[in-house]
């Protein structure tokens, strides 16, 4: 009854390849990559803020985008532009991001991160957070640790890791929970949840999470040492 | 340092035969690379380089009622989203006019050539064709958009596949080996003026201080099947010429990259 | 006893553990997370003692008193120019500050600096809201005509600058060259254009290879050999 994956164990996250500096013209930016599902991550600023009324005197500001390219749904064409999801992700995407951070030397500035997705198959705010931090730690922000995302979720009663949209759209009992972690401390800075869990398969699941953000976390450290580590 | 300065050092160097990054007056950047099949997700795509500049275009298919006026013929769209990804002076919201000449100049050249035998599109006269839907998608930009976007719509389609069609339903899930309808393929090179001086790839800084801009579409048969000029300044036939005849023969060098 | 868990002139990334032990002292780019010294930011580590810190390896600039910037014209008030300084703040040069000329009232202000001018300026204040103050008036600080200007990583420019000038020194020296290395990032480079080519590769090369060993010998090396290769 309970459910089985071919191709991976059921805590096993899809491959995942990350790079950071992908975009020149970004103050910072980064790829990351999990199974099929591409994110590209710039941020510009911190800068001048407009208009002047979004203004914190205090602080700098976080101001994230998210956007799927039109093509990267398996799918009709995504219309270009904002639309209500976009706009609720680009909030929790900020909000997955601000704990990390330390915007006090900036007040009266912002720092946009802009996400972008060419290709997609589940677990795309997840791979936009990861990109998002690392972009933000080449961008040289003030950042006590880095944020790590996955998706967890459960599938018949049987909690697993990196959901595929084919086991997202699965007919049975499917719960899908994008999670983001801080690494260092372990506390949960992005949580949501579509479908159907009882609390200790949640419970479970998230646990799950947690190992394998702890490999991403990894796999962005590496990444970014890689982009600074010049030998010769 | 002001435009006019900008424009003036520019000059300077152009006079001596050589650009701010060392290149020639008619020499592309390196590298060029041209990734075609990059995005799994849509029907055709490809990622092109030049130099910093980076583009992915994807091409999507759909079944659509054709246009009235062209009852037999597929539909063509494309589309440039010119986001804050790839360049800071970008604004987010609908398309800029900079992003709806980029994508109605690649469309002209894709249409006029008439590289996609769009009859071949149709599945039912007046009711049913199949629509070709085409986004370039900057991912830095370091200048160029146009020949970047351009060669990277044309590697895009040489890779599209058919998605399945049961004549009700399209499942996008699985393409079959069915290619589009292609020939004539044509190659977008655009050339800038500035001050006596022609130019082709242009970086950002290069493409501020341009006076006129030229783009040629040149098909493999050597027709021209579309241009665009650009720039406030007005070109002479002697100019006119000039940038053709170097559009025309730098085309060449682009269409290996695609072949 | 402490113990340092990274080497000296590693690249460490935010989260990262450097250190462990209470005698140990987080200095700037890290804090301390009980007994750990951690990463607050990308950066290199370097190691004074008891004190660890880090040298940052990338990050918009953030006007400092004193420092002498490149900065553009992007508006001109009726109190003087807005002077944008390529960071999140854009600073005012007052009439007062901008020369010891008279200017009488309702003078074009374009005939001293225009929009779209770089000028060579000095912050002389900088408020807790950075609200930044320039002056033109003094040694070395004026308008930038002709040459062009490039932007680096405003954390390199020490290392662009050299010992008492010794880096840039060098360049000007084997490109005859002028050149201007502002705070700020932006530098400002004049001369023969086949030597400008020379001195703006020679300052990328720096900005890659900043905290390489014998960076100096790497960078005469380049000048030499690009020099004589009549590039």
């Amino acid at each position: 009854m309970s459910y089985k994956r071919k191709d991976r164990a059921l805590d096993e996250p899809r491959a995942i390849e990350a790079k950071v500096g992908v975009i020149k013209r970004a103050d910072g930016s980064a790829m990351f990559k999990i199974g099929k599902t591409t994110a590209y991550a710039a941020v510009y600023g911190p800068r001048n803020i407009y208009p002047r009324f979004l203004a914190d005197p205090t602080k700098g500001i976080l101001r994230a985008s998210y956007a799927m390219m039109p093509f990267a749904g398996v799918g009709e064409r995504v219309r270009p532009g904002p639309n209500r999801r976009s706009r609720e992700i680009a909030l929790v995407t900020e909000q997955a991001l601000l704990p990390v951070l330390d915007l006090s030397e900036f007040p009266n500035s912002v720092i946009d991160v802009i996400v972008e997705l060419p290709q997609t198959d589940a677990g795309t705010r997840c791979a936009g957070i990861c990109a998002a931090a690392m972009a933000l730690a080449d961008a040289g922000l003030t950042m006590k640790d880095l944020v790590a995302a996955v998706a967890v979720g459960c599938i018949d009663g049987t909690p697993i890791v990196d959901l595929s949209k084919e086991e997202e759209d699965y007919e049975g009992e499917v719960a899908d929970i994008p999670i983001a972690v801080l690494p260092r401390s372990g506390k949960i800075s992005l949580l949501q949840l579509d479908g159907e869990i009882d609390k200790e398969n949640l419970m479970k699941a998230i646990e799950m999470g947690k190992k394998v953000c702890r490999k991403i976390y990894q796999i962005q450290k590496a990444a970014l040492k890689k982009k600074y580590e010049v030998t010769k | 340092m002001n435009y006019r300065e900008a424009k003036e050092h520019i000059e300077g160097l152009l006079n001596q035969g050589i650009r701010l990054d060392g290149r020639k007056l008619t020499e592309y950047r390196k590298p060029i690379k041209v990734e075609p099949g990059f995005i799994e997700t849509a029907e055709g795509s490809a990622r092109v380089i030049i130099g910093e500049t980076e583009v992915i275009v994807g091409v999507k298919m759909a079944v659509e009622e054709p246009y009235p006026d062209t009852p037999d013929q597929g539909n063509l769209m494309v589309g440039a989203e010119l986001t804050p990804l790839s360049n800071p002076e970008f604004e987010s919201g609908p398309p800029g006019i900079q992003a709806i000449e980029l994508a109605r100049v690649i469309d002209r050249g894709i249409r006029e050539s008439k590289m996609i035998d769009s009859k071949k599109l149709c599945i039912k006269k007046g009711e049913k064709v199949w629509a070709v839907m085409i986004d370039i998608s900057p991912i830095n930009d370091a200048g160029n958009l146009f020949d970047a976007g351009a060669l990277g719509a044309i590697a895009a389609l040489k890779s599209t596949r058919f998605p399945e069609y049961d004549g009700e339903k399209v499942n996008y899930k699985k393409h079959t080996n069915k290619k589009l309808p292609l020939n004539k393929i044509p190659i977008s090179v655009t050339v800038h003026k500035i001050g006596e001086h022609l130019i082709i790839d242009p970086l950002t800084e290069e493409e501020n201080v341009s006076d006129a801009r030229l783009t040629v579409v040149v098909r493999d048969d050597g027709k021209i099947c579309a241009l665009q000029k650009g720039g406030s300044m007005p070109l002479s036939s002697e100019e006119l010429d000039s940038m053709l005849k170097l559009g025309a023969e730098k085309s060449k060098e682009l269409r290996k990259f695609i072949e | 006893m402490g113990k340092l868990l990274v080497k000296e002139k590693e690249v460490v990334v935010p989260g990262e553990d450097l250190a462990e032990g209470m005698d140990l002292l987080p200095g700037e780019g890290c804090y301390r997370d009980e007994n750990k010294i951690v990463a607050a930011r990308l950066g290199l580590v370097k190691v004074g003692g008891r004190l660890i810190k880090l040298i940052p390896l990338s990050g918009k600039y953030l006007p400092k008193k004193n420092d002498v910037i490149i900065g553009k014209i992007t508006e001109i008030t009726l109190m003087g120019w807005r002077v944008d300084t390529n960071s999140a703040y854009p600073a005012m040069l007052s009439l007062r500050d901008a020369t010891s000329e008279y200017i009488a009232k309702g003078a074009n202000l374009s005939q001293y600096y225009a929009i779209g001018d770089y000028i060579v300026a000095k912050i002389t204040n900088v408020t807790s809201q950075n609200l930044v103050d320039l002056t033109t008036k003094g040694p070395g600080l004026h308008k930038l005509k002709g040459g062009r200007i490039i932007s680096v990583q405003p954390t390199k420019v020490p290392r662009i600058i050299g010992k008492a000038g010794s880096m840039v020194n060098m360049i000007k020296k084997a490109t005859n060259s002028k050149i201007i290395v502002g705070q700020n990032g932006l530098v400002w480079i004049q001369a023969e254009p086949k030597m400008e080519l020379i001195a703006v590769e020679a300052i990328r090369m720096i900005e890659k290879y900043a905290h390489v060993e014998g960076l100096t010998d790497k960078v005469k090396e380049f000048l030499d050999k690009a020099i004589k290769g009549g590039r």
